[in-house]
């Protein structure tokens, strides 16, 4: 989990702003100050209430759109150099599968846009299909698939070209519960074979614990950070550590960090001085 | 919203001044007239300021009003006409609308043909149904005129109603008419508070389609007359007196133009009074 | 689609028009209703079939004529709405001259141009059929180019795609459905505005010309046998379309945007 030296972080976000709309009577300070570092194949959630600016955080990150003030850098570079370089990929609430395109098309997306030739892409699309176990869905088109497949199609889109980076926006928020933690557990699985570091945005307080090494506890007016937990539960994570106690304290330790953001109770400092 | 609306009069203006140079343009630069290639002489096309310049001109020599007065005369003779079949034509789009959506074997048995008629040209029924005036009483009432005009309107106009209702109450969400059944609700009831509100934004699009369909309706017809105090008669007259006056065609167009974007004005102004309080819609 | 679902959805209408006809001539019967008034359907019926040649060359000359035009309008309808959607401003013109020009009743139009050709040339029918189409398949199709979903937008731009990839990969596949509505909307409409554009002078060939040559001429049964003609000519076209419509969706599936 460590980086090993001389690898660029995956994500350096650095006294990052965003105001919507300044000078107009409709401004908003989405963001203030905002410091936060993702080391090489670290999983990060961001979870806070509504307006906390979790969303707007991952789309900076993904250079779809710029800062007010301060840096962005994904994999040593600038914000919106790694985007050009496709150096990350991204998947939100809804699928977003093209309903024209058969699964493996779907897939096969950010490869056309790469250049990569036919071959070596339909290759691609298969391993990629392999990997979220919808091996038999190739030919099939997005409409005859269920909420939580369209999902793992879009998770595989996102790897395809496989990104160093993956910035998740409540893909999961869509499905119900049952589907929820199986696609969780698929995927780590599937970060697992691939070390891929994931910024991810969820509204779910244990799904922000299972998945992550560290939660990032956001609050709003203005969007800052105010609190990041560790959380120690090791590597490998099963169904098991849903039975497990450190889960379920690590559970109350970011509720209890998000209580302190509604109750305005004094907070420990907005800087993740890692 | 005023400036929004000041902003597209003055690219209205620019649109128009456009279109006098490229017509000028291709005057000047046309090449020979052929098959494919219309005739380019001043005959044919009028320069932009023959045309307007005609605008003042009275209709013909020895009459004082200027012809852009006459046509606009005429513009309302044939607007009341086109209400009158806007009117009747929502009103049976409707009702035709309403029972198709009541009974589904009503609307199997009559969508076809509502679409069929849409075949017919309204120029076969034109000379049938002006035949009818002066020739059908019905007890001691005559059928009138006017009246064959405001139903051949109503012919064109009746169909994207009742197509565009139609879909509209169809569209309302389930859970809504599932909420009204825990209501115990009659369907007529759950027809005026829900599926009719839930139409609005079908309707809007087919009222304005609706509207323009209506003064082609009656211009037709009033040329099928051939005689009438509305644009279509100067539609004729200024076409067989075509070759000696060729800008005088173009009074007759901005006039028909005008009254459409009349009636077009008139649905918008509805629609906004209408859904001044829903959530603004736009195409990304 | 099986037997039951065929008779379910053929049968209503049918009874309805049989009703209907046999309504009709028992009218005519019972009132004696004089032909030039309103013939009854077993007239229109002799007239037709003592005259199917006749019939046939009218619709030949009017169906060619509205499937030029049609040709032309859609091509020119396409090209035009990508033009407007790389230039925004062009739009902004655009648009009101639109709404302006499709308030123009066409019958008015068809007489100027007219004026533009020999009085035997077919161009100034194919001309106004093409306007016509124009109007609606710009229409729809903008619609489909402009109306790509945001999160599809949203996940190009996360892939670094050039306009030009947004507009081949996304918004070509939307607006197929858009131009498919057009072309049903379009393909009737190209039928009764070739009539129109007969009716006001040019060679005396067509359905628009022999309809109310007949009706003046006090041969309403033989009027309404061209008529009938003529509803066979747009129903034609409407089914062409919509087999069309049919061919091409056959792989994507049920899509939205489609009527």
């Amino acid at each position: 989990m460590s980086a090993e030296p001389g690898t660029p972080n995956s994500v350096v976000v650095d006294r990052v702003s965003k105001v919507f709309n300044p000078g107009t009577s409709g401004e908003v300070e989405a963001l203030t100050d905002i410091e936060l570092t993702v080391t090489k194949g670290e999983f990060v959630s961001l979870i806070g209430p509504s307006g906390c600016g979790k969303s707007t955080l991952l789309r900076l990150i993904g250079n779809l759109i710029e800062p007010t003030a301060g840096t962005v850098l994904v994999n040593g570079k600038s914000a919106a150099q790694a985007r050009l370089d496709q150096e990350y990929g991204m998947a939100f609430q809804q699928a977003g599968l093209f309903e024209w395109r058969t699964v493996a098309r779907n897939i096969e997306l950010p490869l056309e846009l790469k250049g990569w030739d036919k071959a070596r892409r339909r290759e691609r699309a298969g391993q990629m299909l392999d990997l979220v176990q919808l091996s038999d869905f190739a030919r099939h088109m997005p409409w005859q698939l269920s909420g939580g497949m369209q999902q793992r199609v879009a998770i595989a889109r996102a790897l395809a070209a496989d990104p160093p980076l993956l910035l998740m926006d409540e893909p999961f928020g869509a499905l119900d519960e049952m589907t929820r933690e199986h696609m969780q557990a698929e995927l780590l699985r599937i970060r697992s074979i691939t070390g891929t570091s994931v910024v991810f945005v969820t509204h779910s307080i244990p799904e922000a614990v299972y998945l992550s090494d560290r939660v990032v506890v956001m609050s709003p007016r203005p969007g800052r950070i105010t609190d990041v937990v560790d959380v120690a539960l090791g590597a490998r994570r099963s169904e098991d550590t849903r039975e497990d106690a450190t889960f379920f304290a690590k559970i109350t330790e970011v509720r209890e960090a998000l209580r302190r953001v509604e109750g305005h109770v004094p907070v420990r400092g907005g800087v993740d001085d890692r | 919203m005023i400036r929004r609306a000041l902003r597209r009069t003055v690219l209205f203006a620019i649109a128009l001044v456009l279109v006098a140079c490229v017509w000028e343009l291709w005057k000047l630069i046309a090449p020979a007239p052929g098959a494919l290639v219309p005739r380019t002489d001043d005959r044919s096309m009028p320069h932009v300021w023959d045309i307007v310049r005609r605008l003042g001109d009275p209709e013909r020599r020895g009459l004082d009003e200027p012809i852009w007065r006459t046509v606009l005369g005429y513009a309302w003779n044939t607007g009341k006409l086109a209400l009158g079949g806007f009117a009747l034509g929502g009103v049976v789009g409707i009702f035709l609308a309403v029972v198709m959506a009541r009974w589904r074997v009503a609307e199997r048995a009559l969508l076809p043909w509502v679409i069929m008629s849409q075949t017919v040209p309204l120029i076969a029924l034109a000379p049938q149904v002006i035949s009818w005036s002066g020739r059908l009483s019905i007890g001691g009432w005559e059928w009138p005129r006017w009246l064959s005009v405001c139903v051949l309107a109503a012919f064109l106009a009746f169909f994207p109603i009742a197509v565009g209702t139609l879909r509209g109450l169809k569209s309302a969400p389930s859970a809504a008419l599932e909420l009204m059944d825990s209501y115990a609700a009659s369907w007529w009831r759950t027809l005026v508070k829900l599926r009719f509100p839930a139409a609005v934004p079908y309707m809007v699009p087919a009222f304005k389609l609706a509207a323009t369909l209506s003064v082609v309706g009656v211009i037709v017809a009033e040329i099928s007359i051939g005689q009438s105090n509305g644009i279509g008669r100067a539609v004729i007259s200024y076409l067989q007196t075509g070759s000696g006056d060729p800008a005088k065609i173009y009074a007759a167009v901005f006039g028909a133009a005008l009254l459409g974007m009349a009636l077009y004005g008139l649905v918008v102004l509805a629609d906004t009074v209408v859904t001044r309080n829903r959530p603004k819609e736009g195409i990304t | 689609m099986n037997a039951r679902r065929v008779v379910a959805v053929v049968l209503p209408p049918l009874v309805l028009g049989v009703a209907a006809v046999a309504a009709w001539e028992l009218l005519v019967q019972l009132l004696d209703l004089k032909p030039y008034f309103l013939p009854s359907p077993s007239s229109i019926a002799d007239a037709f079939s003592g005259n199917v040649d006749r019939i046939w060359s009218a619709v030949r000359v009017s169906g060619t004529n509205a499937l030029i035009g049609l040709l032309g309008g859609v091509v020119l309808g396409v090209a035009v709405s990508f033009l407007l959607m790389r230039f925004d401003l062009l739009n902004e013109l655009a648009n009101p001259m639109a709404v302006a020009l499709n308030a123009v009743p066409i019958v008015v139009v068809v007489s100027i141009f007219q004026n533009w050709y020999p009085s035997t040339s077919e161009m100034p029918r194919r001309l106004i059929v093409a306007v016509v189409v124009y109007f609606i398949v710009l229409v729809n199709v903008s619609k489909g180019l402009r109306g790509v979903h945001a999160t599809h937008l949203e996940l190009l731009r996360s892939l670094a795609a050039s306009p030009w990839a947004v507009l081949v990969k996304a918004r070509i596949p939307n607006a197929v459905p858009f131009l498919f509505t057009a072309l049903k909307i379009a393909a009737p409409t190209a039928v009764i505005t070739a009539f129109v554009a007969e009716y006001f002078g040019g060679r005396q060939n067509g359905l628009g010309y022999f309809i109310p040559s007949n009706f003046a001429g006090s041969k309403n049964a033989m009027a309404w046998a061209y008529v009938l003609g003529a509803c066979a000519l747009g129903l034609a076209f409407y089914l062409i379309s919509i087999l069309l419509e049919r061919l091409i969706n056959k792989q994507s599936g049920p899509r939205p945007g489609g009527a």
